[in-house]
């Protein structure tokens, strides 16, 4: 299947996604075949471990496209995103043209003026995820995690997304011929700029229902045993709608869990394996022991 | 933008629901939605390029375009449901924070405020010394016209905000050598070695996180207290956030952004539910922590707890969630109303349980005390902090 077929319409990059082994819900995937429409940013939120960020990967792949990934962290700045220059290799640069200057005569001598465009050259620059993502569009740019900047970056982020272009002052500006497919991620640690969410689609991914979890892991995972599947994707569930746990599992706990499974040649979850495993699913020492309290109390016969 | 066939030739069917979209989307901003002109044309170019024969693909483009928060997504079904009919198309919605429940509480002032008059004679032969002494008076025991006169000393407190480091530097006259500041400068001479440049850590705004509790037993300090957290919010917008807990948690941070005090506590009244209701902290401490606190909310930040601490049920409870806040937080600053008061001691049951897990334990009942609890939050700079942060 081409690009163009895959994005025809919201069935096709459904059906294309879950060649990747994506199941999205008819939700995801009509506003993300949306987000390619209207050439908009999309914006995901939702629980950890939902597949934000694996929405963009298999984009990627199914696109036969690069995936730039810009993971955002508190004070990230500009110049982390967009580009820098290699300060070392200049000077280096400098000292090697002013030594065959001396040695080969005046002949060798540069002009300034020739001199400084040989030091911001293209081979000094170096481009960080932004500015890469603009020259190799077409490609699919995750911005990971964007509420962890801080609204600065957020609005600095904003006039890239509007304008496709980044002006280097020693270069000139470059402009992405086709925009890149942006999928941006948010955890919800602080409410994201309005101005930011207006340039964007939005969608909330929530946990999947029993039978979608259910297919995700037979796609994912075929050689686990179909039984095994059933029995972690129904434990899961079951912990998940309990309230007291720090951090319910998400669908990659879900899957890591049911690799260990079978990792370990388990065919059945009884509460021996359980508890052996049960650290791929829970990651608090509160919730292991409740979770395990249960487990016995469930499998148990 | 949108250069689907479909829009670029209207027939008269697809005009007419065109005409019941727009009125949608308007539906949708008068249900609170947040949807300005710009996001009501992106609606109708998503719609005309799903197309507009199913149901279900309208749906999920206004949700994608309309949308913004998971507090959105519920009164977007409701809307969605009574405008173009049928059932909820989206079931099990659960947005992670509290549905939005509007419950008209106007009175933010202690009820019985009606016997005013003559108090308000005594208010105006009011000198400055009475304001002084009204500065250091228990708010719970105000009339009505000495509180009114109270409000206005609010804009007298001075919040300060308390700092962290930075990931990042920023040039400094002292501190590390900075080689790529260095290098630039001498690039800039042609490699000829010139001035040393330093650097050192820059320092950002910690953010500060205020749980105001609004139970009964609270009932005369919410509003003074809802009033501080308004200068808090207004001196520090983006690195505030204020929760009310009672029964449940409530987020008023956007409601206290609001410049006028009046204007943002009415504001924060329409939208918490439970005012004087009962208490239990640590139930919405639990809450708390889990949507918002351990995402990166309380991490690093500076959590000011205002409460008397009277858990009815399960003070152990209470105690574990302390615990779990003073390990995200960078401090932990408990603010009693009673601590203040002669012969008060903390033996509580729920006081008992947090103090261990506190790092300030201090007096709020009056407006000399609001600005000193004001002081202990700005000094709860700490550099060290930065690695968590």
């Amino acid at each position: 299947m081409s690009a163009a077929d895959v994005l025809a319409d919201p069935a096709s990059l459904s059906a294309g996604l879950a060649s990747t082994g994506y199941l999205a819900d008819e939700g995801l995937a009509t506003v993300a075949w949306l987000a390619h429409a209207l050439q908009r940013p999309l914006l995901l939120e939702g629980e950890p471990g939902t597949g934000k960020t694996a929405l963009a990967e298999s984009l990627a792949s199914l696109l036969d496209v690069p995936l730039v990934r810009l993971q955002c962290y508190e004070g990230i700045e500009a110049s982390q995103a967009l580009y820098d220059w290699d300060f070392p290799r200049q000077i280096l640069h400098l000292r090697a043209v002013e030594t065959a200057a001396v040695a080969g005569g005046a002949a060798r001598a540069l002009s300034g003026t020739d001199l400084e465009a040989d030091l911001f050259d293209e081979r000094f620059l170096l481009a960080r995820p932004v500015l890469r993502a603009l020259r190799e569009a077409p490609c699919v740019l995750l911005v990971d995690e964007v509420d962890r900047a801080d609204d600065e970056f957020e609005a600095f982020l904003l006039e890239v997304l509007s304008t496709w272009t980044v002006t280097i002052p020693e270069l000139g500006t470059v402009r992405a011929g086709t925009p890149p497919y942006v999928v941006l991620t948010s955890n919800r640690t602080r409410e994201l700029h309005d101005a930011l969410k207006r340039r964007c689609l939005y969608h909330w991914i929530e946990h999947p229902g029993l039978e979608r979890e259910l297919e995700i892991v037979r796609t994912r995972l075929p050689e686990v045993d179909a039984a095994l599947a059933e029995q972690v994707v129904a434990v899961v569930h079951r912990l998940r709608d309990d309230e007291g746990l720090v951090k319910p599992p998400g669908v990659a706990e879900t899957l890591d869990w049911a690799r260990a499974l079978h990792a370990l040649g388990a065919s059945r979850l009884d509460p021996e394996t359980a508890a052996r495993t049960l650290g791929a699913a829970v990651k608090y020492r509160e919730d292991a022991e409740r979770v395990r309290v249960a487990l016995d109390r469930a499998l148990t016969p | 933008m949108n250069t689907d066939p479909r829009v670029a030739e209207p027939q008269a069917e697809g005009w007419e629901i065109g005409q019941s979209l727009g009125g949608f989307a308007r539906a949708c901003r008068a249900a609170g939605l947040p949807v300005t002109a710009d996001r009501e044309r992106t609606f109708l170019s998503a719609c005309a390029a799903v197309g507009l024969q199913r149901r279900e693909a309208v749906y999920w483009a206004g949700r994608g375009t309309l949308c913004a928060s998971p507090a959105d997504l519920e009164p977007y079904d409701r809307v969605f449901s009574g405008w173009f009919g049928g059932r909820p198309m989206h079931g099990v919605t659960a947005p992670p924070e509290q549905p939005r429940v509007i419950t008209t509480q106007a009175s933010l002032d202690e009820p019985g405020g009606g016997a005013g008059g003559e108090d308000d004679g005594e208010m105006v032969t009011a000198v400055a010394s009475t304001q002084e002494v009204l500065r250091h008076r228990d708010v719970a025991g105000l009339t009505p016209a000495e509180r009114a006169a109270l409000r206005r000393q609010f804009a007298t407190l001075r919040p300060a905000t308390p700092l962290r480091r930075a990931r990042r530097h920023t040039p400094s006259a002292h501190g590390a050598v900075d080689g790529r500041a260095t290098v630039r400068t001498h690039l800039r001479n042609l490699g000829e070695p010139s001035r040393i440049r330093f650097r050192r850590r820059a320092t950002r705004a910690r953010r500060v996180v205020l749980l105001v509790d609004v139970s009964g037993s609270m009932s005369a300090y919410a509003d003074s207290l809802l009033r501080l957290a308004h200068r808090v919010v207004q001196s520090a917008p983006r690195t505030t956030e204020v929760f009310t807990v009672g029964t449940r948690l409530t987020h008023v941070t956007r409601a206290l952004r609001e410049r006028d005090a009046d204007r943002a506590l009415l504001a924060a009244g329409e939208t918490v539910p439970d005012w004087s209701g009962g208490t239990r902290l640590g139930q919405s401490l639990a809450v708390f922590l889990q949507r918002w606190g351990r995402r990166g909310m309380a991490r690093g930040a500076v959590v000011v707890v205002f409460s008397d601490g009277w858990e009815r049920e399960h003070p152990e409870l209470l105690g574990e969630q302390m615990r779990r806040l003073r390990a995200l937080a960078h401090r932990v600053v408990w603010v009693n109303p009673h601590r203040g008061k002669e012969g008060y001691q903390p033996v509580q049951a729920g006081i008992v349980a947090c103090l261990p897990h506190v790092d300030d334990f201090v007096a709020g009942h009056s407006l000399a005390t609001f600005q000193e609890v004001l002081d202990t939050v700005a000094r709860a700079t700490g550099t060290d902090g930065s690695a968590h942060a």
